[in-house]
């Protein structure tokens, strides 16, 4: 019987390959023709799509049959598809670096001119290499699951792996078939055109990109986990923090790679800005909200067993909205930087995603009440200990509200960014929606949001009375109010900004005391100094740290967010070469632009000299980059950067032989905070993941099958 | 009915309930944020729904209508499809690759004399190289134009 399944897989996975060459019009010939790097490349998407579909049906009968036999099989299917898929990638590098213009993707974006560095970077400058970079990373992933789990967890495992290579089939698929980039070219041409300037422009699109693939791409896994239990039937607490875990790491890649893209944009865009709402920045920004919420209230169904309905349909939504993301950045459905053209990918991508939340809400309507029968066991053999009580000040009660607040978060940008889709598909008019909309919800929003960071954190598990609640709330509301207080002296005097900083102020403290607080209980327990009471609070409980690290991060983007939206200032100035002219204290003198060329492009530079208070403080050179295949410049700004504001040069135009310009000075207060946010989140995240010793684990082991217990049937609340 | 399922239907009910008045709320409000993508014709017929509202204009410049204005820091010229002609007033300097005869994206509102106000000028701004000018369609044109935001 098992192998006339094996026999069909393996025929179903040969025949999909040869159909989508044919789809592509060459047969077969359009896969292995041209020159050994097709050939070989080729062969390495054909296995991969071969060892994901194999593994996907061993997954599945390994778990239905707790063979362990068909687990290891299936696990070398995993490693299978994450070798030959990770060897494609680094094929195509090679390709690239060696300017192999047979390859079809080389002779699209290479150019013997371009820098190294660029080439190398090139894997991700167009359609068909992301996609196979995404590919890449999956395997990647899909290696770590697999190694992570080994023999542990063996009741969810098989069905991880079975969900993980489902995934893996699909884009093995479109790297073999529709965005094949290994295809042949003939006759085979001597140079290509390069990379998109606008991706070649800055060092920050080597980080960008591949941090939002590691964040997007990542959260199949938690996806598949999550699948997994429902495959299973069972879901106990032992299992939530794996399943957090997973969860946790494509979140901080996913953060910074956000505020990446911000640093990005002002950087090369040349606005001063870093964010606009634009579609496809908030296609990054959906599944932050639910993978943010997910993080908060998975603790919440691990440690009370509450909001287990709730906490997986986030992470199931999480993994979905990472697919909508992909889909409204690479099917060209909007118009922006990250389309590359209008390509036939689309369709496919709407296919898959309906497949995948039909799979989501299948599972999710006939097998949640599986969980429900496993939790009533363990409540019957737990007895009546497993009922915790809980008042209505308690931390799940925080994040109950938390979650409803980034639901409604993510609702209303998602309507938003959807709205104009929808008009066009049935008015066929074309509409944008306008920054204010989101601005306007953002706000109060993001205020709830950061005034529950505060609240969260001061509240137990369980039970507080409220005058306790209200003892250490009001130290956080007078550091608040110092906060705004200071803030507004200094000039900062709108509304919106003394509400914010005083929000943030207020959380600032939440979090900082519940550091100190236990830290200066051990000094006068334990008789110890404070440096030793830190560490060692800071040892007992790594978990908590570290969010509270990452809440550090958050609050630093809050505050730069506050402070440079409304208080830029900007002004445009017609400058001869030796004027000086005078702009927020500085005194800024332009010494000319003269035409530099490079090997790969030729530059207008522009440079300024300046002072302050009579002392040369910097030399800037914002610039106008013209690249050979594109008409339009691209403009590159230059900062002067303190943490207490930036000064941005943005050429506007040099209208004659250099001797004149207009240029663009911004002032923008604290800008760099938003950026220093991105590594504050990163390392809260890194102390939260960092392996606990032996002592902690077994600790939180013990504590494991009381909550498991408690998986309530009432799951929103 | 179990009383597990009573509260789980009382939850999906609350959320739904939840989520349509957000919903609702959200809605009403995109109406009165919503950008309009039009050429000067589009817009001379929609007047009414363009009081207060932000408007993409895209067209091409008209030949010898530029004038800039050193002292106040405003330029004006002509937009048009080949069919209506529309004046634009423009605060501060236009981009480097503004030029007359070429096609541009304004972003702004018409003010009661029928001059587009705008301080935001976009020039075509397409990833692959094509010749500058030439025979397009202006319907063509058009559409390429409202494709070159920045972003």
């Amino acid at each position: 019987m098992l192998h006339r399944v094996l026999a069909a897989l393996i025929g179903a996975a040969l025949a999909t390959p040869a159909l989508a060459a044919d789809v592509h019009g060459g047969g077969t010939d359009a896969m292995f023709g041209g020159g050994p790097v097709s050939t070989l490349g080729g062969v390495l998407v054909l296995l991969s799509l071969l060892f994901a579909t194999v593994g996907c049906g061993l997954g599945f009968f390994a778990g239905y049959r707790k063979d362990p036999q068909l687990y290891r099989w299936a696990q070398s299917a995993a490693y299978g598809f994450s070798a030959s898929m990770i060897g494609a990638n680094l094929l195509m590098v090679y390709a690239l670096i060696n300017h192999d213009f047979s390859v079809r993707y080389v002779a699209e974006v290479g150019s013997r001119s371009t820098p190294l560095y660029f080439t190398i970077v090139s894997l991700w400058a167009s359609l068909n290499g992301s996609i196979l970079f995404w590919g890449g990373i999956l395997g990647i992933y899909t290696a770590g699951v697999t190694w992570h789990l080994g023999n542990k967890h063996r009741e969810y495992a098989p069905y991880v792996l079975h969900v993980q290579l489902g995934i893996a089939i699909f884009f093995a698929f479109l790297v073999a078939s529709i965005a094949n980039p290994f295809a042949p070219v003939f006759p085979v041409p001597p140079d290509g055109p390069g990379p998109n300037p606008l991706l070649q422009n800055h060092w920050l699109m080597a980080v960008h990109p591949p941090m939002l693939y590691l964040g997007y791409v990542g959260m199949s896994v938690p996806f598949s986990m999550i699948c997994a239990s429902l495959l299973a039937g069972r879901l106990e607490a032992g299992w939530m923090a794996p399943v957090r875990r997973w969860m946790l790491i494509p979140w901080s890649f996913l953060s910074v790679g956000i505020v990446l893209g911000g640093w990005w944009s002002y950087a090369v865009l040349g606005w001063g800005g870093a964010w606009a709402w634009d579609p496809v920045e908030n296609a990054s920004f959906h599944p932050w909200l639910t993978g943010t919420a997910f993080v908060h209230s998975a603790m919440v169904l691990e440690r009370r067993g509450r909001l287990r309905d709730w906490t997986l349909l986030l992470g199931m939504s999480t993994f979905l909205l990472t697919l909508v993301g992909t889909f409204m950045t690479r099917s060209g459905v909007f118009n922006s930087v990250h389309s590359f053209t209008q390509s036939d990918i689309g369709p496919v991508f709407l296919v898959f995603i309906g497949i995948t939340l039909t799979y989501s809400l299948l599972l999710l309507t006939f097998r949640a009440h599986k969980l429900d029968e496993a939790a009533a066991l363990t409540d019957a053999r737990l007895g009546a200990k497993a009922k915790k009580s809980t008042s209505v000040f308690s931390r799940e009660t925080a994040i109950l509200i938390q979650n409803g607040l980034f639901g409604a978060f993510t609702f209303t940008v998602l309507i938003g960014t959807l709205w104009p889709l929808i008009v066009e598909a049935v008015e066929g008019r074309r509409i944008s929606v306008g920054e204010p909309y989101f601005d306007k919800w953002a706000l109060p929003i993001g205020l709830g949001i950061v005034f529950m960071m505060g609240v969260g954190p001061m509240l137990p598990w369980g039970r507080q009375n409220a005058d306790k609640a209200l003892k250490r709330a009001l130290p956080a509301a007078a550091f608040g109010i110092l906060v705004a207080g200071g803030f507004a002296a200094a000039g900062f005097q709108g509304p919106i900004s003394v509400l914010t900083l005083f929000v943030t102020g207020f959380a600032f403290w939440a979090n900082a005391n519940e550091i100190l607080d236990p830290a200066r209980k051990r000094m006068s327990t334990h008789s110890e100094g404070l440096g030793t009471a830190l560490r060692k609070v800071l040892l007992r409980g790594r978990r908590r740290f570290g969010g509270h690290v990452a809440h550090y991060g958050v609050l630093m983007a809050v505050f730069a967010l506050a402070l440079t939206k409304g208080y830029r200032v900007e002004q445009d100035f017609p400058v001869e070469k030796g004027q000086t002219v005078q702009f927020q204290g500085f005194d800024i003198r332009f010494d000319g632009a003269e035409m530099v060329q490079e090997p790969h492009r030729s530059a207008l530079v522009s440079t300024f000299e300046v002072s302050k208070d009579g002392s040369l403080i910097g030399t800037k050179v914002p610039r106008m980059n013209f690249y050979k295949t594109q008409r339009e410049p691209i403009y590159t700004p230059d900062v002067h950067s303190r943490p207490w504001g930036d000064l941005y040069f943005s050429i506007i135009s040099v209208p004659g032989d250099g001797s004149s310009a207009v240029v663009r000075l911004i002032w923008q207060p604290f800008q760099v905070w938003l950026w220093l946010s991105a590594p504050m989140v990163f390392l809260g995240t890194l102390i939260c993941l960092w392996p606990e010793r032996r002592r902690a684990s077994a600790s939180s082991a013990a504590s494991a099958p009381a909550a498991a217990g408690q998986v309530a049937p009432g799951s929103a609340k | 009915m179990t009383d597990a399922m009573k509260k789980r239907l009382l939850a999906v009910g609350a959320i739904v309930v939840a989520a349509g008045a957000l919903g609702w709320v959200s809605m009403s409000d995109l109406g009165d944020n919503l950008v309009y993508y039009w050429s000067p014709t589009e817009l001379m017929e929609n007047q009414a729904k363009a009081k207060g509202a932000i408007v993409r204009l895209g067209g091409m410049v008209v030949e010898g209508t530029f004038e800039w204005d050193a002292e106040a820091q405003t330029a004006t010229f002509d937009i048009t499809d080949g069919g209506k002609t529309i004046h634009v007033n423009s605060k501060g300097n236009p981009p480097q690759m503004f030029r007359e005869g070429i096609g541009v994206v304004v972003e702004g509102e018409l003010d009661g004399n029928q001059v587009f106000q705008t301080e935001k000028i976009m020039v075509k701004h397409s990833n692959e190289y094509e010749a500058p000018e030439g025979e397009m369609r202006v319907e063509d044109m058009y559409k390429t134009l409202a494709n070159g935001e920045e972003s």
